[in-house]
């Protein structure tokens, strides 16, 4: 049991995992690497001090005591760090579990909604009908939030469930293109693909890269004004897969885009023409991305369009 | 109502009243002969009773989970033939990969489906 307990502590890669950081930012190994300098501190100091005094013992004995106490200085730092992290992530873990919570009630409403419009609850006029449709929008809105903020509190808590295997990029770009064809069509938009030559199999999770990849299309389709096209480009550059979405739409304000991946944000052009998103895409998107060893980027201009890309890696 | 449903029994194994509602006005209007159940001891109970042709489950339930109620179900040689749609919330890969290894013929999570499409689901397993 204590053998357990002293190897789950010395597990350092399953403790930073539990946190949810990359390993140089895990307050565990940051006190490893520490640890390691501070002998290597010792040592060299030592023997420099032997060549200089003429009692190394006094020497070597006063670098110990003062390596003693930064280290003793250096746990307090790393401790503390590891309770800001415990604690971001008790909290990222109870949004998880308020959300689910509340996908309960969500669904009951949305159910109810859509037995009336129905005629769940007898026949309904138009007008009533029409209340039901500005409810039932709505209610698609908190569930889209919800279902949102659940995949955030995963990805920051480090339990994304992800289920790796070999899959055609391709034929997940072209269903994912089919299935928003009539939301562009409807929006006057015209999506062109463009494929590389000898496209390879990616190993890695079909679910979430398609979840990505409509991410990237419905912001394309959603901040265009009239009339406009989506370019799209998949092909293999060196030993990634690259996928671009490239919009002629709205674009990003300049001193916006340092901000474009962060948690609830939307850029001040587009909050000015939509109400709707939830300012959590891109921040999933590029959070499944990294979970899957990928790269993800954008340039844009305001009002000449952006283009999205991220590249997978291969085997 | 539809005729051709008449007869058939669905067995709704639920712990929300609002969905049973929903559902249970639903599928009748439908000419399907709903049975309720609110937790999962009553439901695998009433299983083995009635023998309906479908069994809808949720997967959080008191007394008894979904998970025990999908193994008893197909540890009985009475039940084990009736098929069981799982309903739920939960939408952990590791869920859904229990569920249908334990004999769950399908898996629909309550967001990502309307009423109208379960409503699909069920009559292509009961056809």
């Amino acid at each position: 049991m204590i053998l357990k307990k002293i190897w789950e502590q010395l597990n350092v890669k399953e403790q930073c995992k539990k946190y949810g950081l990359s390993i140089w930012q895990c307050p565990q190994f940051l006190f490893l690497v520490m640890g390691v300098i501070i002998i290597i501190i010792i040592i060299v100091s030592y023997l420099i001090a032997a060549r200089r005094i003429y009692d190394p013992m006094t020497a070597g004995l006063i670098i110990i005591i003062s390596t003693t106490i930064l280290m003793i200085i250096d746990y307090i730092i790393v401790h503390s760090f590891e309770r800001l992290a415990e604690s971001t992530r008790m909290k990222m873990e109870f949004i998880g579990i308020v959300s689910h919570q509340l996908r309960s009630p969500v669904t009951n409403l949305k159910y109810t909604v859509e037995s009336l419009m129905s005629g769940g609850g007898g026949e309904t006029q138009k007008e009533q009908l029409d209340y039901l449709t500005i409810l039932k929008k709505n209610v698609d809105r908190v569930q889209e939030l919800i279902d949102d903020i659940l995949v955030v509190s995963r990805i920051q808590t480090g339990v994304l469930n992800l289920k790796k295997k070999d899959f055609s990029m391709i034929d997940l770009v072209e269903e994912t293109v089919a299935e928003v064809k009539p939301i562009s069509l409807a929006s006057n938009i015209t999506i062109s693909l463009k494929k590389g030559n000898n496209i390879p199999s990616v190993f890695s999770d079909p679910f979430w890269i398609k979840q990505a990849f409509k991410n990237l299309l419905d912001n394309a389709i959603r901040y265009q004004i009239g009339k406009g096209t989506i370019d799209i480009l998949l092909e293999k550059r060196g030993k990634s897969l690259y996928l671009e979405v490239k919009d002629s739409g709205v674009g990003i304000p300049k001193a916006d885009q340092k901000y474009i991946f962060q948690k609830f944000f939307r850029a001040k052009n587009v909050l000015k023409k939509q109400t709707s998103g939830t300012g959590l895409g891109l921040f999933i998107v590029k959070g499944v991305i990294e979970k899957l060893d990928g790269k993800i980027n954008f340039t844009s201009k305001e009002n000449k369009g952006s283009t999205f890309w991220f590249s997978l890696p291969l085997k | 109502m539809q005729t051709s449903n008449k007869g058939k029994k669905i067995l709704f194994i639920e712990d929300e009243s609002a969905l049973q509602t929903t559902f249970g006005d639903m599928l009748t209007k439908q000419g399907y002969e709903m049975i309720k159940a609110m937790d999962g001891k009553t439901g695998l109970e009433l299983a083995k009773k009635e023998q309906p042709n479908l069994i809808l489950l949720d997967l959080i339930l008191p007394k008894m989970d979904g998970f025990g109620v999908l193994k008893g179900l197909k540890e009985d040689q009475e039940t084990k033939q009736i098929p069981v749609i799982i309903l739920t919330n939960l939408e952990n890969t590791g869920d859904v990969q229990r569920a249908l290894e334990l004999g769950a013929m399908t898996y629909l999570t309550k967001a990502n489906y309307s009423l109208a499409e379960i409503l699909q689901k069920i009559e292509k397993v009961l056809l």
